[in-house]
C-alpha cells in the first residue's frame, strides 16, 4: 500500500521531466531546479523551523505585544524583553528542574554507556555461545516502547522504594539507552581490525586491557555519538518522569513545564515559551557542536 | 563471581590474580557472560520483568496501593464494552496510519530534495533536524501556543489574508484537535525519516544512475527501478520505528489536549495513563497497554520481512 503512495508522490516530484535527455542532474536548467528543488525545500524548511522561531520570539516579547496582534506585527518583536526569562530563572524553581534534568540525563547516560561498551564488545568480539541470540534480543528490547512499560514499572519502582526519587529515572532510562547504544557501538567495534587485538593477546594483554587500551580509544567517535544521542533521549523522556516523580522539586523540565506552568493566566505564554526555550537550548547547542556524530548515531542504529 | 574478577582493578599483578584472569580470557562463554552482566541486569530488572508483570497485572484487579487478585479476563471483558476504549483504539489507528503515511511521503520527498546538489548542504541538513532535537514536550507547548484559540498565529494570518473570519478552534473541536495533533506529530517525525533515508540515498552508487540513463531511463524510471529497490530495506526499518513510536505516542497528546475534547484525541497510551495512574486502576490500565502488544508485534513482523528482502537483494539466500 505504501508502495503505491510513494510512486504517486515521486511522480509529482519528477513529473516535469519526461524527456530522457534531461535525466541527469548536472544537465538541469536553473529555472527547473528553482521550481522543483529550492521552492519546495524552502517551504518545508520554513514549516520545520517556524515553531522554534515562534518559541524564541514569544519568549522575548513584551506581554502587550503578545496579546495585541493588530497593533504590532506578530512576526517580529519591537523592544524585546528578557523579563520572561529572568522571571523563569530567578523567581521560579526552573533552575532546579534544569539541574534535575541534567543530573538524571548525565548519570543515566554514563551508566548505560558503561553497560553498553561491555555488552557490545562481548557480542562482537568475544562471541560467546548464544551471542547472536542475545544480540537479537537486545535489538528487540529497542522496540519495546515505554508506553507499555510505565504501568508495571510504576508498581516495581514503588516496591523498590524509589518512587519520587531521581534514582528511579537513572535506573529506568538505561532500558531505552542500552539497546540503542549497544547496537551502535557494535557497528563501531566491528570496524576495528582483529589484528590489533591478536597482537595484544599475544603480548599477554587481558580482554579487559584490550577493551580499555585498544578498542575504546579507536571507538571514540562511536562513544561520542552514543552519549550525545542518549543525552537527547533522556532529556526528551516524558512518560516515566511524569509517572515516577511527584514532588515539585524533583521534576524534570518537560514534566515541570506541563504541570507547574499551566495556569489560566493569559499572560502565561511568555514564561511558558521562555521555559520551553531554555529547556531546549542546551540540547540545541550540544547538537550544533556535534551534528555529524548526531547524524551518524541516528542513521547508524538504523543501517545495521 | 565472574563479575568481580572482571571488575577488579588491574593494579595488583599477583600470580594467582593473573592466572584467574587468564583462565577467564580463555573461556569465551564465561568471559562473555561476565561482560554482559551490567546490561543484562538492567534490561531484565527494568524491561523484561515489567513487560511480563504488565501482562500479569492485566489479569488482576490491582489498584494503586493494593495488590490485586487474579480475575482472569475480566478487565478485557470490561474494556470490550467500553466505548471510550474503542474510541481510543480508533484514534490510535487513525493517528498512526495518517501520520505515518504522510511522514513517509514528506520524509522521502525531503530526502530526495536534500540529495540534490545544494549550496550549504550540511547547514540545511542541520536545520532540518532541529524539530527532532528540541524535546518533544517543549515543541508541543510551542504548538499549543500556535494552536491557541484566541491568539493563534495561524488564525491571525488567515484572517488577515481574508480567508476566514472567525478564529479556528484548533484544539477545542474533536476533528480539528485530531488533525492538529497529527500535524504536530508529522512535524516532529519528518526530520528523522528524511535524514535516515538521505543516508540510504547517499549509499546508492552514481554509476548505477549513469548506466540506467545511458540505457534511456527517465528520471522517474531511475527512481522507480534503481533508487526505490535499493532503499526498500532502510525504508522498512525506518518505517517500523516510525510506526512503533507513533502508535505508542504519549507526550504530544498529553502536553496539548490530555485526550480531550470529549476523548477525541485519547490514544491507547494516554487512556492507559489516565485509567492506571490518575484513576488508580492499575489492572485496567495494564490491560490497555497489553492490548497494544499485538499491534506492535505486527509492525515488527513487517520490518522483519523487509529485512529478509534485503538479504535476497544482496545476493544472500532466502533462508
Amino acid at each position: 500500500m505504501s508502495d503505491h503512495h510513494n510512486h504517486q508522490d515521486s511522480a509529482s516530484v519528477t513529473s516535469g521531466v519526461n524527456d530522457a535527455s534531461e535525466g541527469m542532474s548536472y544537465l538541469d536548467g536553473g529555472i527547473r531546479k528553482l521550481i522543483h528543488v529550492y521552492l519546495p525545500l524552502s517551504i518545508i524548511m520554513v514549516v520545520l523551523i517556524f515553531p522554534f522561531y515562534w518559541m524564541v520570539l514569544t519568549s522575548i516579547k513584551p506581554d502587550a505585544q503578545l496579546i495585541n496582534m493588530d497593533k504590532f506585527n506578530p512576526f517580529w518583536v519591537v523592544e524585546p524583553t528578557f523579563k520572561h526569562i529572568q522571571k523563569l530563572l530567578f523567581e521560579s524553581e526552573y533552575p532546579r528542574w534544569l539541574w534535575n534534568t541534567m543530573y538524571v540525563s548525565v548519570v543515566a547516560t554514563a551508566l548505560s554507556l558503561f553497560a553498553s561498551v561491555f555488552a557490545a564488545y562481548a557480542l562482537v568480539r568475544i562471541r560467546f555461545k548464544g551471542a547472536e541470540l542475545v544480540g537479537a534480543m537486545i535489538f528487540l528490547a529497542y522496540l519495546v516502547p515505554p508506553s507499555i512499560l510505565f504501568i508495571p514499572l510504576a508498581t516495581i519502582i514503588q516496591a523498590y522504594g524509589l518512587f519520587d526519587s531521581p534514582m528511579a529515572l537513572i535506573l529506568v532510562y538505561p532500558t531505552i539507552l542500552i539497546p540503542f547504544s549497544t547496537w551502535l557501538l557494535m557497528g563501531y567495534f566491528k570496524t576495528i581490525p582483529y589484528e590489533l587485538e591478536e597482537c595484544a593477546l599475544i603480548d599477554g594483554a587481558t580482554r579487559l586491557q584490550i577493551l580499555i587500551k585498544i578498542i575504546l580509544p579507536l571507538a571514540v567517535p562511536g562513544l561520542i555519538s552514543a552519549s550525545i544521542f542518549s543525552l537527547t533521549l533522556c532529556w526528551n523522556e516524558f512518560i516515566y518522569a511524569l509517572t515516577f516523580l511527584s514532588s515539585t522539586q524533583n521534576k524534570t523540565v518537560p514534566v515541570a513545564i506541563v504541570s507547574e506552568f499551566v495556569d489560566g493566566d493569559i499572560y502565561r505564554w511568555g514564561s511558558l515559551m521562555a521555559g520551553a526555550l531554555v529547556g531546549s537550548l542546551p540540547l540545541v547547542i550540544l547538537y550544533s557542536f556535534f551534528v555529524e556524530h548526531y547524524v551518524s548515531a541516528m542513521t547508524g542504529a538504523v543501517k545495521e | 563471581m565472574a563479575h568481580n574478577a572482571v571488575g577488579r582493578p588491574q593494579a595488583s599483578f599477583q600470580r594467582t590474580e593473573r592466572s584467574l584472569m587468564q583462565r577467564l580470557s580463555n573461556d569465551r562463554n564465561w568471559l562473555g557472560a561476565a561482560f554482559m552482566v551490567p546490561a543484562a541486569v538492567i534490561l531484565i530488572m527494568f524491561l523484561a520483568y515489567p513487560l511480563g508483570k504488565g501482562v500479569w497485572l492485566s489479569f488482576t484487579d490491582a489498584k494503586i496501593g493494593r495488590d490485586g487478585v487474579f480475575i482472569g479476563l475480566e478487565n478485557y471483558e470490561w474494556l470490550s464494552d467500553d466505548k471510550i476504549f474503542w474510541l481510543s483504539v480508533f484514534n490510535t489507528l487513525f493517528y498512526t496510519v495518517i501520520a505515518s503515511v504522510i511522514k513517509f511521503l514528506v520524509g522521502l520527498y525531503l530526502a530526495l530534495l536534500l540529495n540534490e546538489k545544494l549550496p550549504f548542504k550540511s547547514l540545511i541538513r542541520s536545520i532540518v533536524l532541529i524539530p527532532f532535537v528540541v524535546p518533544t514536550v517543549l515543541s508541543a507547548i510551542a504548538f499549543w501556543w500556535i494552536y491557541d484559540s484566541q491568539f493563534s498565529i495561524i488564525s491571525w494570518s488567515l484572517k488577515n489574508m481574508g480567508l476566514i473570519t472567525e478564529n479556528i478552534d484548533f484544539l477545542g473541536n474533536p476533528d480539528n484537535a485530531r488533525l492538529s495533533l497529527i500535524f504536530a506529530n508529522i512535524w516532529r517525525g519528518v526530520p528523522f525519516i528524511a535524514i535516515t533515508l538521505l543516508a540510504g540515498l547517499q549509499t546508492v552508487s552514481p554509476s548505477l544512475y549513469e548506466a540506467a540513463t545511458l540505457d534511456g531511463a527517465t528520471r522517474w524510471q531511475n527512481f522507480r527501478f534503481v533508487t526505490f529497490p535499493l532503499l526498500t530495506p532502510i525504508i522498512a526499518v525506518v518505517m517500523t520505528f516510525s510506526v512503533l513510536f507513533t502508535f505508542t505516542d504519549f507526550q504530544l497528546v498529553w502536553a496539548m489536549t490530555r485526550g480531550g475534547p470529549v476523548n477525541a484525541t485519547h490514544l491507547m497510551a494516554t487512556l492507559g495513563y489516565q485509567r492506571a495512574i490518575l484513576a488508580g486502576n492499575l489492572g485496567e490500565g495494564a490491560a490497555i497497554s497489553t492490548a497494544m502488544i499485538p499491534f506492535l508485534l505486527f509492525a515488527i513482523m513487517v520490518s522483519w520481512f523487509g529485512l529478509q528482502r534485503r538479504k535476497w537483494q544482496q545476493g544472500g539466500s532466502d533462508e
